[in-house]
Formats: C-alpha cells, structure tokens, sequence
C-alpha cells in the first residue's frame, strides 16, 4: 500500500539495523528508552527487537495516555458517567481502563449511556443534537490530542452550546520524562521522542535533556523505518560523544512545533499544579486543566465528584521498571494483585505495556526470537 | 534468571492451565467481542453448567454419534447493524454462517432452520428481501430451510431483525479433524482475503466517515471444503472459519488446544490495500477483523501444494495461500515472522478490537 509500504521495506531495514550494529560496542549494553506509547506499539508489531544487536535494549517508556490515568480519574468519570441526564462521550481505547470499581465498559452494561467517540467534534454533535441531555466529553492524551479537545472547546463557547461539558485527564509530556531523568537509579542511555506530541509541541522543549541531564534525544515517526533510523541516529551520537535533540520525524515535525495549535492551548487550557499518574505518582505541572476563560465548560467545576484519590498500593513498582532497575516479574505484585484483567499499574493496562507483554508472553515477550526459514 | 523471575513465571503458567472462572457481575459487550471475554464466558459459565461429550471440544459443529455416522449439529445467532451492507445482508448471513460452521467440520448439510425475530414496525419489504435472501442462499448452498419460527418484540427491543439458524448434517467418516490431530510440520492454509466483512460492515455504519469500497465476503464455504477434502484426503486436519475474533483468535485456540506453536509470515497475509488502509487509519489489526466466507485449514506437509492448487480452482478460493505452519515451539503461542524482519507475539483478542488513540 502506497506511503506504508515503502516504511516498511524489510531490505532497507537490514541496511539500517547493519549500520546499529556496526555502531555497536561489544562490551557496552545500551538502554534505549521510547517515551511514546504509540512507538511501543510499532516495536511490538514489526518485532524492531528482533533487528537489534543484543546489546541494544529498548525500554517501553511511560507515554501511553490511557495506561497513566490513576484510578481516581477513572472513578470521578464514572460517577459523572452514572448520572441520568448525562450522555458520556470517550475514545474507544478508554472504555477498559479499570477505576478501583470497574471500567466504563460495564458501567454501561449497568445502564449508563456511554459512547465511543472518534474526535472530541464529534462529542460536540451529539450536545448539538441532543439539547435536552448533558453531554460530557473524557479528555485524554498528552499534547497529541489536546489540540483538538481545545478547538472544540473554542467552537462549542463560539455556538454558545451550553450542555456540552468536558472533563480534563489531558497530560503532557516533558514533566515525567524529567521525574525520570531525575532518579538517582536510572540505568537509561537515551531517548527516542515522542513524534505525534511533537508535532504540536515542536523539538525544543526536550533541549533539556542533553542539557541538563546529558542524554541524546531523537524525535521519531512511527512507522518502523523511522524508529530503526532513530536508533542509528542515536548510536551514532553515543559514538560520536555528541549530545543534542535531533529530528528523525521532519516530514511532519517542524522544530518550533505547531504555533497556532499552540496558541488554541495556551488560551482553553491551563498547568494543573500537578496531577497524579499511575503507578508514578504525583507530578508537578504535568497536566492539563480548562482555563478560567472556559471554566463553564469544566465538568469537574459542573458536576460534583468526590475527588477522592485511589492510593496506588505501596507494593506498586512501576517506577522501577521504567527506569529500568527491575524486570516486569520482579515487581513485588507482578502476577498476583496486578493481571492484566484487574491491573494496578500503568505497564499492566494495555496489552502492549512491558508488564502485561511479560505477563501473556513471559520470557518471549523481550527475548530475541530466532527467525526460522518458511520451509 | 533470577529466583523471583522464576516463581512468577511459574505462577503464571499454573493459571494459563487452570479453568477460567467467570467472575464478572454482569455480562458487557466485550463478551460479545468473541475475544478472551467470550471465552471466559463460554469456558467459566456455559460450559460447566452443560458439560457433556459432545459439547466439550468447543468446535463450529458438534458431532454426535447416530447408528454407525456422527450427525453435525450447529446453532448461530446473527444480530449486525446495519441488515443490509455491501456484499450481503443479515439473511445471507445467516444461512452461509451456519452452513460454513457444518462445512469446517467436513460435513455435508442435511437441513437448516431458521428463527426470526422481529421488531415491531420492521418494513415488510425489508423482512421480504431478508426471507428471499436467505431462501436464494439456502439453494446456493444446496440446502433446504426445512423449519423455522417468528416471534415479534415491541418497538426498541430489537434492530429490526434477528436470525438464528440451525443446521444438521452428516460428518465425513474418513475424516478426522480436530486440534489432537495437527502436527509440527503442518502446514496452514487460508483460502482468501482477510478482514473484508469486518470492514465492510465498520464502513458501512457511517459512524467514521470513510467512504471505501468494501465488500462483505460471506459465502458458502461447502465446495472450499469440498476441495480440501477431496485433494488431502487423510492429510486433511483441521479446518475452521475465522468469523468474529478473526484469524489471530482461532489460530490462538488451536495453538492452546493442540499445545503446538504457530509460525505465520506476514508477507504471505492475503490483505486488500483498501482494507488494509482502513485498518491503519482506525488502528486495528485485520488479524482480528472477521471474516464470513474464507476457510482456515491445516495440512499435512507432502498435501499441502496440492491442497492449495486445489482452494485456487474453486470460485472464492483464488486468493489462496500457504501463511504459516505448526511449530513445535513456542508451545501454545502464536507467532508472526513480520515482513520487517523480526517477529510478533499473536495474542487473542482482547475485548473488542477498539480504536487506539495512540
């Protein structure tokens, strides 16, 4: 299929995957770590490891939206979800993260009128067509998805809709990377950017990171040609002993990010003092909230919710694994109170995350896999 | 590995081989999904409650045993909105759905009946068209409707029309086919295109504003079968039709049930362009979109060419290809060779197959 296909080519990715290993020091093992959930997914899905040296290691990172939502969130939703008069609008993937009570799944099948949306617009037809409901939309999603939520925001005030509400999980991205960086125990070399976010947010807010905490950084596409180019970008600056952002993704990245997406942000939204991620904690100004401006539309301001916060069980080690100290099955819960059906942390909500991977797939879900011949 | 590793992988392998319980309060779509849920209910719930010989292999026909023959027995339900789609509507459906099911176990069918269920208000040209549909299709498949039942629900109790279809049929003794009988070796075969009727009717609800030509596949799956039978012989093993959970669902199965690994390559996937796009922009994967006319089967090795040759020559078997074999290892997993170079776990399908948003 034209514009997939040609980012797919098995023979190109060869060429590049020599060109790591060429770059590649025996006696040194090199931690890569993916911020972005969407990456994770193609390193799974085209088996990127596979194509690796050994030495080099890729660390699924904290960067799936739906997966560090607490339960809390989870909770607060599906109380507003319950009430009578409120149609609940969310993306399809949201549908089963599990609150400390269930997921949204069957809080619908008890009756709740829930709806899979595919854009926060499409959220603002249904308050359009329905003027007698209350229709509520679940924002989530880092930078990528933000934009949008913020453009309906501006057309629902601009129509004057006044029973379309939504309710603000939006994140963002650099303040958990830099939580990461920050701990003393962090066994990663480098990082591969999160593209999408990028796109909105531009390169120069991970300058940080060679900056401050001397660790290369390239923004990468999300086919599989583009992250194994943005591997070899950042083995060749670890051979290189250079240090610096880079851009893999420049036929839709531009370095100042997008200024009018920007713009609509900074007027619909504002910095939470900080908000809570699952499995990691509270995290200073690492989400989203609506501004003063569009506080009408706040369905935290609209609706009562308990806004009682779901504790992550101490036993919870998410943070380990991402920063790479501990293996998926040496988490103290890993396969007992946290399953992939009832999980407690981030890494065990999609399947893609490295603890619901080890947990479906155990040794295989990481292990090299040896590519037998088709006869 | 360290000690910790291990007991945990231990842990996890006691539970893969325990029974599943079913412990959810009430059912949710996703034990509709046909996925893991849909076999916690079927495994955890229906399944101890009813627990008898014929039931317990869980395949698309039940075989019961009458004088020297085994009759086929097979029952389905077909709810799908909207009834009438590009490529078929529910009453096709309906028939090719059960005949399929008693084609996948090598029987020929005797007789189907069929159940409507009806909402109030429901256009009489609309159950009109359904009726013919199903009595033209019935004849396609060389197959009488020989009983049937109406029932009518009020207005908002039903999408306008409900079909359940029975079949009987009289199993092939010469054949053997189940998942005890594949081997490493083995060789598996699909007879078309993946994920078309999943897509179709995805496309054809309007709700994501794609406009693609797609049609949904279903077809009678008899003559495919037919083929199969008559080119392997004995080297025939296992047959089945990937409907919903798709290919990845089915293949999981046989690779819990036989204990064997899977090996598939994914350039050898039959996938449309405009399915395959349609995948991609909604972020799901065609391995679990469903299927309603295409024919999963494994053969032995030394029958495999022969058996494909075979598929090739029949009309809805053109596209037929060779797209994996049974593998010793990794025992009851199934694997991807990526056409990238490197290689992917297959789960089942999880819930339904729902857009990502990242």
């Amino acid at each position: 299929m034209k514009y997939v296909d040609e980012f797919r080519n098995g023979e190109i990715a060869r060429a590049v995957a020599a060109g790591i290993a060429s770059l590649t020091d025996a006696d040194r093992h090199y931690k890569i770590m993916e911020v972005c959930g969407g990456h994770t997914h193609t390193i799974y899905r085209h088996g990127i490891k596979d194509l690796l040296p050994d030495q080099v290691e890729l660390v699924h990172g904290p960067g799936c939206p739906v997966c560090v939502l607490p339960m809390g969130r989870v909770d607060e939703g599906i109380v507003i979800a319950e009430r009578p008069e409120v149609i609940f609008t969310c993306f399809g993937d949201m549908m089963r993260v599990p609150g400390s009570r269930g997921n949204l799944l069957e809080v619908k099948a008890e009756g709740a009128d829930i709806r899979m949306v595919y854009s926060p617009l499409d959220a603002l037809r249904i308050a359009r067509e329905n003027p007698d409901r209350e229709v509520v939309f679940y924002a989530i999603g880092f930078e990528t998805t933000a934009p949008s939520t913020a453009l309906t925001l501006q057309r629902a005030k601009k129509e004057g809709i006044e029973n379309f509400s939504v309710f603000c999980n939006h994140v963002t991205i650099v303040p958990p990377v830099r939580a990461l960086l920050d701990s003393p125990d962090l066994r990663l070399d480098a990082f591969i950017g999160p593209g999408h976010v990028s796109t909105v947010i531009g390169c120069r807010p991970y300058e940080f990171m060679p900056e401050d905490y001397g660790k290369p950084c390239v923004v990468a596409g999300f086919e599989p040609l583009d992250l194994l180019q943005s591997i070899l970008m950042l083995m060749r600056q670890l051979d290189e002993e250079r240090c610096e952002v880079e851009n893999q993704y420049g036929r839709v990245v531009l370095w100042e990010g997008n200024l009018q997406a920007l713009k609509s942000l900074a007027e619909v939204f504002e910095l939470r003092p900080y908000f809570e991620w699952r499995g990691l904690g509270f995290i200073a100004q690492s989400a989203l909230k609506l501004s003063a401006a569009y506080a009408d539309f706040d369905a935290e301001l609209r609706y009562s919710t308990p806004g009682v916060r779901v504790a992550d069980p101490k036993a919870c080690q998410c943070g380990e694994v991402l920063k790479g100290v501990l293996k998926p099955p040496e988490c103290k819960v890993f396969g007992t109170a946290c399953t992939p059906e009832r999980p407690l942390g981030a890494l065990m909500v999609s399947s893609e995350g490295a603890c619901a991977a080890y947990y479906n797939f155990g040794r295989k879900s990481f292990e090299k896999v040896e590519i037998g011949s088709k006869g | 590995m360290s000690e910790r590793e291990q007991r945990a992988l231990d842990t996890l392998e006691q539970n893969r081989r325990r029974p599943p319980k079913f412990t959810a309060p009430r059912i949710d779509m996703s034990h509709g999904a046909g996925g893991k849920a849909t076999h916690k209910l079927i495994e955890g719930l229906l399944l101890p409650a009813l627990e008898n010989p014929a039931l317990a292999p869980l395949s698309d026909a039940a075989l019961i045993p009458f004088g020297d023959a085994h009759l086929a027995l097979t029952t389905d339900s077909f709810v799908v909105r909207p009834l009438v789609f590009p490529g078929g509507s529910i009453g096709e459906l309906a028939v090719n759905g059960t005949v399929n099911d008693l084609a996948v176990s090598g029987a020929t069918p005797l007789g189907l009946s069929a159940a409507l269920i009806i909402e109030e208000g429901l256009d009489t040209e609309v159950l009109t068209h359904e009726v013919e549909t199903m009595a033209r299709s019935a004849e396609r498949a060389g197959v009488s409707i020989s009983t049937g039942d109406t029932k009518v629900v009020e207005r908002g109790k039903g999408d306008g029309l409900y079909v359940v279809t029975t079949g009987v049929g009289v199993a092939d003794p010469e054949l053997n086919l189940s998942s005890a009988a594949v081997r490493p070796g083995d060789k598996i075969l699909c007879s078309g295109t993946l994920g078309d009727h999943g897509a179709a009717i995805l496309i054809a609800r309007g709700d994501l504003e794609l406009e693609a030509e797609v049609l949904s596949d279903t077809r009678p799956l008899t003559p495919l079968a037919v083929a199969l039978k008559d080119s392997a012989g004995q080297g025939l093993r296992f047959m089945r039709d990937p409907t919903r959970g798709g290919v990845g669902t089915v293949l999981n199965e046989l690779a819990r049930d036989s204990g064997y690994g899977i090996a598939l390559w994914e350039d050898t996937l039959p996938i449309r362009d405009v399915v395959h796009g349609a995948c991609e922009i909604l972020g799901i994967d065609p391995l679990y979109v469903a299927n309603e006319g295409k024919l999963l089967a494994v053969v032995a090795p030394e029958a495999a060419d022969i058996a494909l040759e075979a598929l090739r020559r029949v009309e809805g078997g053109e596209e037929a290809e060779i797209i994996g074999e049974i593998r010793e290892e990794p025992e009851r997993m199934v694997l991807m060779h990526t056409r990238f170079g490197g290689a992917r776990m297959i789960d089942m399908l999880v819930g339904d197959p729902l857009p990502r948003i990242c």
